[in-house]
């Protein structure tokens, strides 16, 4: 009887996991009826795998100078998309480009969302002095045109992959964290939140365990959104100059190096162009696939 | 309500303030570059620290920030490095092009994603609004900076037909107002995605209340349902998110002001911030954190009297 016992306290955790994992996996399901989330989730794919497998994929090094090319610097057989006005192949600069903007994105915004959850759960949780501070402080951030304060703080400390992820997290934060806040607010005083502070958990055990999954469905959907945004702010910050140092690909950088020609050689910046876009209409298709299967769900 | 707005001016007074000391701060790690930058490469390491002495530089962060508030406070915000004249100056000058600009764009995009936001809000899952939907989500997608290559592309190289770059002055054939086409087209293009889904979602959600079922049922006709009852009920939400646009196109331009050359706030920024002129980027910011702080405190106090059940 007590082994019995015993036995269902500890089943209870993997089966209260599995169902959690089938939940997922049911609301991933979804996706499949919708349409825009599916074509978003083929780009994204796409630009993924092209990304991973870059060395193995692109036809030329990335940076590699063939002035004689510039003779003729539309597409070819040989360079399919063409070349740039330093006659290094497009293809190969977009498809590394890719690499670049796929790791500093995802890392700055899952940057952006740790902080911003732990941020959140404290403030909303502790309440207090706690919470005007991080409120504070974060409402100060958004008060700054997000613009205005990526140029002070890459003019003042430099452009480099580190620092653009370092202002992307600090400027995203905030917005997370008020997202998180509201979930948190609501349901601190639940009965369940009240039985795990009875039983004597740990803060974090009740922030992150008990509080924190109810905020899931929205942070996921918000995740791929800013994914998409923060594609656009890095290739801003490319585009005015500030980006990822030379001579690595990077698109803003490209469409930054090559719009001066753009009567000359149109192609050279408008294939760039085309395809932060594409990666930006991914992300957001499949933002929007992911919040009409969680309607659906 | 008086309460409420002392508060509100009070907080206000309290960020500018923080950022102002964050921005002073965040510059003058590296005070020894600005006489450098003055002088440049070739005066004698004795002529930059003289420089350096004789423009206080030698003393505290504090002392110095106190210093520059005090002017400011009395209306002397400095000389710039990069423009050689005063920072007051430049900044007016370039504010009044941007929001001579901004102005134009709200006026097109307002009206613009208001038509279409209700048009795809008013049938749900419709062709219309799975149409515009697809539309404005796309619109939305595409970074400012790659629509402008396009919209330069399609109508400056392909065909022809309008200035590729508005310096404000008469250069060439084109007439200025013709120089303002582009840049308000891929500011519309980019901002307006992003209304329509906003409006469009506020309208889905009043066309489901039983307000409006009444109205159908009664015998009322559509087109009147939706413009005296659906649509000014579905604009109530959308009132903030329409007037925070306002900060975005003052601060927000600068992608736009770098494709066409036009000479605006957000390229003074740029350039600022890039050779260090901190009395610009000061000046600067504060302005701008100043729109963003007073539109946001404005979308409260008319939110509050468009939509009678909200009080503070």
């Amino acid at each position: 009887m007590s082994a019995d016992g015993h036995a269902a306290v500890v089943a209870a955790p993997s089966l209260a996991a599995r169902r959690k994992r089938s939940r997922l996996l049911a609301w991933i399901g979804h996706l499949r009826h919708s349409p825009a989330g599916i074509f978003g989730a083929a780009i994204v794919l796409t630009w993924s795998l092209l990304a991973l497998f870059a060395p193995w994929i692109a036809p030329y090094p990335p940076n590699k100078i063939d002035p004689a090319l510039v003779a003729n610097p539309y597409p070819s057989a040989a360079n399919w998309l063409g070349v740039d006005h330093l006659g290094r192949d497009i293809l190969s600069r977009l498809i590394w480009g890719a690499r670049t903007v796929l790791t500093v994105a995802p890392a700055a915004v899952i940057g952006a969302a740790v902080l911003g959850t732990i941020l959140g759960l404290l403030a909303g949780y502790k309440g207090g002095v706690v919470d005007s501070v991080i409120m504070r402080v974060g409402d100060t951030l958004l008060a700054f045109p997000k613009i205005i304060l990526y140029l002070i703080i890459i003019a003042r400390f430099g452009a480099s992959a580190f620092n653009i992820i370092a202002v992307i997290t600090v400027t995203q934060a905030p917005i997370i964290a008020r997202i998180v806040r509201a979930v948190t607010l609501d349901v601190k005083n639940r009965d369940y939140v009240a039985a795990a502070r009875m039983r004597g958990e740990s803060l974090r055990f009740i922030l992150l365990s008990e509080i924190l999954p109810n905020a899931r469905g929205p942070l996921i959907v918000d995740f791929f959104l800013r994914l998409g945004y923060t594609v656009i702010a890095i290739g801003v910050l490319g585009f005015l100059g500030v980006g990822l140092p030379p001579p690595d690909p990077d698109w803003g950088s490209m469409i930054k190096e090559t719009y001066g020609m753009i009567f000359v050689w149109p192609h050279m910046t408008i294939i760039p162009a085309l395809a932060v876009s594409s990666l930006v209409i991914g992300f957001n298709f499949l933002a929007t696939g992911l919040r009409e299967a969680a309607d659906d769900a | 309500m008086s309460r409420y707005l002392t508060r509100q001016l009070v907080n206000i007074i309290v960020t500018l303030l923080a950022v102002s000391f964050l921005v002073f701060a965040l510059n003058e790690l590296t005070p020894g570059d600005v006489a450098r930058k003055l002088l440049g490469p070739y005066a004698t390491q004795d002529q930059v620290d003289r420089l350096y002495r004789e423009m206080g530089l030698d003393r505290s962060v504090f002392t110095r920030y106190a210093e520059w508030l005090w002017n400011a406070v009395h209306g002397d915000l400095g000389q710039s490095i990069v423009y050689r004249r005063p920072v007051a100056e430049v900044l007016w000058d370039r504010l009044g092009n941007t929001l001579l600009l901004a102005a134009i764009c709200f006026a097109v995009i307002v009206p613009f994603s208001i038509l279409l936001g209700v048009l795809a809000g008013m049938r749900e899952r419709g062709l219309v609004d799975r149409g515009i939907s697809v539309f404005s989500s796309i619109c939305a997608s595409i970074p400012e900076f790659a629509m402008g290559v396009f919209l330069l592309a399609i109508f400056v190289v392909w065909l022809g037909v309008l200035p590729g770059t508005s310096p404000l002055t008469r250069s060439g054939q084109w007439p200025i107002w013709m120089q303002f086409v582009l840049p308000v087209m891929v500011v519309t293009l980019y901002d307006a995605g992003y209304l329509i889904s906003m409006i469009r979602a506020s309208m889905v959600e009043v066309m489901r209340q039983p307000f409006i079922r009444t109205a159908v049922l009664k015998g009322m006709g559509f087109r009147q349902v939706v413009m005296r009852h659906a649509m000014r009920n579905a604009l109530i939400t959308p009132f903030t998110v329409i007037l925070l646009q306002l900060n975005y196109l003052v601060s927000g331009l600068v992608v736009v002001e770098m494709l066409f050359a036009y000479p605006g706030f957000g390229r003074m920024m740029l350039e600022a911030a890039l050779a260090k002129d901190i009395a610009v980027v000061e000046a600067g910011t504060l302005v701008a954190v100043s729109v963003t702080m007073l539109t946001q405190l404005f979308g409260d106090l008319g939110y509050m009297k468009l939509d009678p059940r909200i009080r503070v």
